[in-house]
């Protein structure tokens, strides 16, 4: 008889062998959610103007240090008042672009957006503007990072209130949320940020701030992304969301007016070696 | 087969297959590849700032500056941490919540802690006092004792006698009322301060002896002028020491009309 009451009913090892580990599905520890971002997409730069706002991003999408894919729109226009720029993860990028589709078409076709076409005093205040947005997916984002199941993007919605008034505001990964005149993520936040803060530093300056202006300081600050991020691209997306205009995308722009004089003076920057 | 299974196990016997688990996942090496995978997500971030709140004889001030940073990044000038808790129906005892550390957890809690409020008020028919209040708030942390809402919130209304009420947390619900407090990336520089002109710590009343003889100087209600102007002293001076304070403070003065709210610039460097 076997003594060892805990080895009752056990398959032998001599008889057996050991137990086959690799049946289990997952040997290296718990089940994985994503650890980090694969494809990733850089910079989003967002500013508030008078009647609306200005938001940019480049249309790279890299593999690590690879230049992966150069034509992914990581501008997504969700009505005609709101615009959504995407940083990080383009895998998790797609996902939320099919949630919010389908979000899209759960909206239009609920009671309050089939009676706005025949009364059009409503339309406007009928569909979801930027904000709502932006609340939907700070819940999305949150509810992730709170299952340990992060979207590893950083994302900034850009667009029109319920007011009317313009709207710009970020969610992240985390599910952290905030609002400011002028927003950028990722490297951005350390190039493209200062120079929109001198257009508009608080909201009174909004105020004084033309289309044209806000304008020229997100290409401006694409442009310096394109020179000191190595992870940028020069041909991007610029997307202008008004109360007059609606949302004007542009998709596939090219940086102009660069300047590259002061790399030949310096030692190792271009085609000479040393 | 039978032949193989008879009497007692051999010495220095076979093995039985006990462990289910592989035995790659044991003991990672110093930088081996191999072995237990850490989590490359970390859940929180801390996005500074700092509050701060005061009770007075009819009143209760809460207070936070308006900066959300991540690292050295300023997300934002205006981003407020104080929210009011319940609605503002007309014979609602007013009550505001103040949370710092990570603001994502912060949202949270101050939505959930309001939709409970106005919940009790739906079922019930009457409005929740501050002191359910306050420990409903300790509940709602304690009940992510393993997975904490990583802020410090400090609760503020006027209890059932209409005397200001303070209470403070820590992240995991622990809760006390006090007469003052400072909480976030500052509440190091601003609780002494707060020690010492509040409940008038290390203050003596002079002239009164010598060494043991000496007697401590009695805290009283101070008026509400008092409170706010160290306040705003609690603040100015935080903002000159702490890079994560600044840009604009924020106050709710709680009384029986209701909330008052105001806001005023600070130091944007």
């Amino acid at each position: 008889m076997n003594h060892f009451p805990q080895a009752w009913g056990r398959p032998r090892d001599d008889v057996y062998g050991a137990y086959d580990a690799s049946y289990l599905h997952d040997q290296n520890g718990p089940k994985a959610h994503t650890q980090s971002p694969i494809v990733t997409g850089t910079s989003v730069v967002a500013m508030k103007f008078k009647d609306g706002v200005v938001i940019a991003t480049d249309n790279l999408a890299s593999y690590g240090a690879l230049a992966r894919f150069t034509n992914v729109k990581r501008l997504r226009q969700f009505n005609t008042r709101a615009v959504l720029g995407f940083g990080g993860d383009v895998s998790d990028m797609q996902y939320l672009d099919r949630l919010l589709s389908s979000l899209s078409i759960r909206e239009n076709y609920s009671a309050y957006a089939s009676s706005a076409d025949s009364a059009d005093a409503t339309e406007a205040s009928a569909e979801l503007n930027a904000k709502n947005l932006h609340t939907y997916l700070s819940k999305v984002m949150y509810k992730r990072r709170s299952d340990f199941n992060p979207l590893w993007n950083a994302i900034l919605v850009a667009g029109l209130d319920g007011d009317g008034k313009p709207f710009l505001a970020s969610a992240d990964l985390l599910g952290s949320t905030f609002s400011a005149p002028s927003l950028a993520t990722g490297f951005g936040a350390h190039l493209a940020q200062p120079m929109m803060r001198r257009v508009v530093p608080n909201e009174a300056a909004v105020a004084n701030t033309t289309r044209e202006m806000a304008e020229k300081a997100v290409r401006d600050a694409m442009k310096v992304l394109f020179y000191r991020d190595a992870r940028s691209m020069d041909r991007y997306s610029i997307a202008i969301v008004s109360k007059e205009g609606g949302v004007e995308m542009m998709e596939d722009e090219q940086l102009e007016g660069q300047s590259w004089a002061f790399a030949d003076r310096i030692r190792g920057y271009g085609t000479q070696v040393n | 087969m039978g032949s193989i299974f008879q009497g007692a196990p051999i010495p220095e016997g076979p093995g039985y297959s006990f462990r289910e688990t592989p035995a790659v996942r044991q003991a990672p090496g110093p930088s081996s590849a191999a072995g237990e995978r850490q989590h490359g997500f970390y859940p929180y971030t801390d996005n500074g700032g700092s509050t701060l709140g005061i009770s007075g004889a009819d009143f209760a001030i809460l207070a936070g500056d308006t900066r959300s940073t991540s690292g050295y990044n300023i997300n934002t000038r205006y981003a407020p941490k104080l929210y009011k808790i319940g609605g503002d129906a007309p014979d609602t005892p007013p009550i505001a919540l103040s949370v710092v550390g990570f603001a994502a957890d912060g949202a949270a809690l101050a939505e959930r802690l309001d939709t409970i409020v106005k919940m009790y008020r739906y079922q019930h028919g009457k409005p929740m006092g501050v002191a359910a209040c306050a420990q409903r708030l300790s509940h709602l942390l304690y009940m992510k004792r393993f997975f904490p809402f990583y802020v410090a919130a400090i609760l503020a209304g006027l209890d059932e006698s209409g005397r200001g009420a303070l209470y403070s947390y820590d992240p995991v619900g622990s809760y006390e009322r006090e007469q003052c407090r400072a909480g976030g990336a500052a509440a190091s520089l601003i609780m002494p301060f707060l020690d010492n002109q509040v409940n008038f710590k290390n203050q003596n009343v002079p002239g009164s002896g010598q060494g043991h003889a000496l007697e401590p100087r009695k805290p009283y209600d101070l008026p509400r002028g008092t409170v706010e102007e160290l306040v705003q002293d609690a603040f100015t001076s935080a903002v000159e020491r702490h890079i994560e304070v600044g840009d604009g403070l924020q106050m709710m003065i709680i009384t029986r009309d209701g909330i008052e709210e105001v806001y005023r610039d600070l130091k944007k460097d």
